[in-house]
């Protein structure tokens, strides 16, 4: 008994940690990805390898030059390179997924000082940096359905951009249709996002909340007047449960509280239905994210909970 | 279908290893060996040190007060043997403290003061005799904040008190020295709770236990019988069941107002092993020189012990087998807001629940990284505080800031750091907060 430790209480800990946590997102994540290499094939497996080993390279070595100890063991960096890829059209080039991972980790995460000091998702960032910067490359789909090049995902038919026919709602399901890499196959994403409740990853007030106010929008203000949207092509198609279940979720950008998540979901449906109806975009989710992730402080400070044992002052 | 009564938020700590009460709760006391000197600290509780009536070279006899009460919020120290004073100096404490202390070498005679004598039965003696008999023991709350009683028990004007509840739960990991003690002499739990009511004047009493100790329960239901306006109230296995304002809320449903007292939510809570020492107080006269502590963890035979008050922690250990494999922390106390030692001669104090001694694996401290937001912290706070902002203010020292998200309200239970995943100091952090906000407030008054 010659050496004691002495530190404050409380003296046992949980064993949670914040690289099982990250490391069930990637598990989570997984069924997406082999969908995704299931229907765009070698494409799909080269443009994830090369965004996640570029995340992951990256953070090691701005975390060496930026003399902060090297944390990229808890699997977040990996986490941002898969959703980078994800985001992509199966088409895109090399380079694509290169400057996207290089951005997401760089500008948007160790700029400010690293994991839980970014204030916006470093994926959802990457995605609207790229679609600004590299617009071509990033609107070129590739339809497995019928093995070719088109620039026509289910939602940009739905808005009259393309006269190609709807894919039926079962390849809506399975990822059948064109789209970028992680969001087409509805089935693997919803697989996700039950591990992640199970796990207790996440809750489910964003999720349902955000795809929740997309499908009552969508659904009320259709294109033939009140109640003739296509709720169904909304729900599945445009990312919305990739954004929804992965990207909205994020701890780091998200708010703290029950209440402040619902607002979050809230508000992500609100902007994504107003881009795809009013706007010129078909799909707007990795745009709804980032802005609800600078209300995010907002929101925190909005939604404080009442403390046990709290009066109101001159009550 | 037995009602479960709780509070919001909590955690189950150890879960997969039972709270780690398994090891001890079944094992009846026994009495510890008497210890060859005692350390009698003149402050073992809230509130002013007592005052010492002895000097090196005196002879005492056990039972005698060496002590007095050095003001209202204080408490006598009596001798928890019989022997020689052979110092009267500072000595070292588990919390770290230096209080004036009296050391007695025991003559093994245990001879007892001639000033002890029965004070006689809750239903013969008035409130004030009571109250006087609990004042003389020096009686102080046993289930660790060491309050003393009889301080607790004088209603403040203005308030009005309506219900005492004796607080059972005993939610700390490892513990089981209230749940031997609500077993082994559930009629003095009852007596005591009786003599409280009697002293306060309040009519309805409650006793609170966690669903864990079912024959606990059952042996309090026995003795409560058929006695009108006190109930057993059944509670949840969660933890911090058993603080203060949880229970209060969970039992009455009403809340402590912030910055209140008890009593400004009409309650008086009192420990089970408080209760018990007080009918213990008024039956024998004997004031409050042993009390029942738990010696377990990473120990040979994990036991619950009536032990003299002054006792060596050192002997205490000892007297369990001793320390088994790679000791990590000695704990006074849980391991959720218990004080690890650095020394085990600190003798056991009035307030001594337990010594836990924890394994290096257990007690094996992780980094710490960025706070990720996950919310947990907050999702499982029983008072509801954000500790992942005012961890952040505090740190910053923004200490306005963290004032305003409620640090001041922390209750330390440790819930929020025993969750995080990013393993932050969160308590410490919140603890540095309320003392840089209680010593501005000092300064500006």
């Amino acid at each position: 008994m010659d050496k004691m430790i002495i530190t404050s209480s409380p003296h046992v800990r949980s064993n949670a940690s914040v690289s099982r946590i990250m490391l069930d997102v990637v598990i989570a994540l997984m069924p997406a990805a082999v969908a995704a290499v299931y229907y765009f094939k070698f494409q799909a497996a080269f443009l994830i390898a090369i965004a996640v080993a570029t995340a992951v390279v990256t953070e090691a070595l701005i975390q060496w030059l930026l003399k902060r100890p090297v944390t990229v063991g808890d699997w977040s960096a990996v986490i941002t390179g898969l959703l980078v890829a994800f985001n992509l059209p199966p088409t895109a080039p090399w380079y694509i997924p290169f400057i996207g991972s290089i951005f997401a980790i760089v500008i948007v995460k160790q700029v400010f000082g690293g994991l839980g000091h970014n204030f916006m998702n470093p994926a959802a960032a990457a995605r609207v940096f790229l679609v600004a910067s590299f617009g071509q490359q990033m609107t070129n789909w590739f339809n497995p359905a019928v093995d070719a090049v088109s620039n026509a995902t289910p939602l940009a038919i739905v808005k009259g951009l393309s006269t190609d026919p709807l894919p039926p709602v079962t390849d809506m399901l399975l990822g059948n249709h064109g789209g970028c890499l992680g969001e087409t196959c509805a089935i693997a994403l919803l697989l996700g996002g039950v591990y992640l409740l199970a796990r207790r990853v996440i809750t489910w007030h964003i999720p349902v909340a955000f795809i929740g106010t997309v499908g009552v929008l969508t659904l009320v203000f259709g294109p033939d007047g009140l109640f003739t949207g296509n709720v169904v092509y909304h729900l599945l198609g445009g990312g919305l449960l990739l954004g929804a279940i992965f990207m909205a979720t994020d701890y780091v950008t998200s708010p703290v509280t029950s209440k402040g998540r619902l607002i979050m979901g809230f508000g992500c449906g609100v902007i994504v239905v107003v881009i795809r109806l009013l706007g010129g975009m078909s799909e707007g989710v990795a745009f709804s994210i980032i802005l609800m992730n600078v209300a995010t402080p907002l929101i925190d400070r909005w939604t404080r909970p009442r403390i046990y044992g709290e009066v109101k002052p001159n009550a | 279908m037995i009602k479960e009564r709780t509070f919001r938020g909590g955690i189950h700590p150890l879960e997969r290893m039972h709270h780690g009460k398994r090891l001890s709760d079944g094992r009846p006391v026994v009495r510890a060996k008497p210890p060859t000197t005692v350390v009698l600290p003149m402050s073992q509780h809230i509130g002013a040190p007592a005052k010492c009536l002895v000097k090196a070279g005196d002879t005492v006899k056990m039972g005698e007060c060496i002590g007095e009460a050095g003001g209202f919020v204080s408490a006598p120290v009596h001798a928890s043997v019989s022997g020689k004073v052979i110092a009267a100096e500072p000595r070292l404490v588990a919390s770290g403290a230096w209080p004036f202390s009296v050391v007695i070498k025991n003559d093994f005679e245990d001879t007892v003061a001639e000033s002890i004598r029965p004070a006689g039965s809750v239903e013969a003696l008035t409130p004030d005799q009571i109250k006087a008999a609990i004042t003389e023991a020096g009686v102080v709350g046993m289930g660790g904040a060491a309050f003393p009683a009889h301080v607790k028990l004088s209603i403040p004007p203005g308030k009005n008190v309506d219900t005492i509840i004796l607080n059972g739960a005993e939610c700390e990991p490892f513990l089981t020295a209230d749940h031997r003690v609500m077993l082994e002499k559930p009629e003095d739990v009852v007596s005591g709770l009786l003599a409280i009511m009697k002293v306060v004047g309040v009519k309805k009493g409650y006793i609170g236990v966690e669903l864990n100790k079912p024959d606990a329960i059952a042996a309090l239901k026995k003795a409560i019988g058929r006695r009108d306006g006190i109930e057993l109230v059944t509670l949840k296995v969660k933890y911090p069941q058993g603080a203060e304002k949880q229970l209060i809320n969970a039992v009455t449903g009403r809340e402590v107002p912030s910055g209140g007292l008890p009593a400004d939510a009409s309650v008086v809570v009192s420990n089970v092993g408080t209760a018990a020492k007080i009918a213990e107080v008024l039956s024998t006269g004997m004031p409050l020189i042993e009390r029942v502590v738990t010696v377990t963890g990473a120990v040979e035979s994990p036991a619950n012990l009536l032990v003299r008050i002054g006792t060596p922690f050192a002997d205490i250990i000892e007297q369990a087998g001793g320390a088994v494999g790679e000791v990590g922390k000695i704990l006074n106390g849980g391991p959720m807001m218990g004080q690890p030692v650095y020394d085990t001669s600190v003798p056991v104090l009035k307030g001594t629940s337990g010594i836990v001694v924890l394994s290096k694996e257990l007690a094996d401290t992780k980094e710490e990284s960025n706070c990720i937001r996950c919310g947990r912290c907050a999702q499982y706070c029983p008072i509801r505080l954000q500790p992942l902002f005012i961890d952040a203010y505090s740190r910053m020292h923004n200490m306005e800031k963290a004032e305003a998200f409620h640090a001041l309200d922390c209750i330390e239970c440790g819930v929020c750091s025993y969750v995080c995943p990013a393993k932050r100091h969160l308590v410490q952090s919140i603890r540095a907060a309320k003392g840089a906000i209680l010593a501005t407030r000092r300064q500006k008054a």
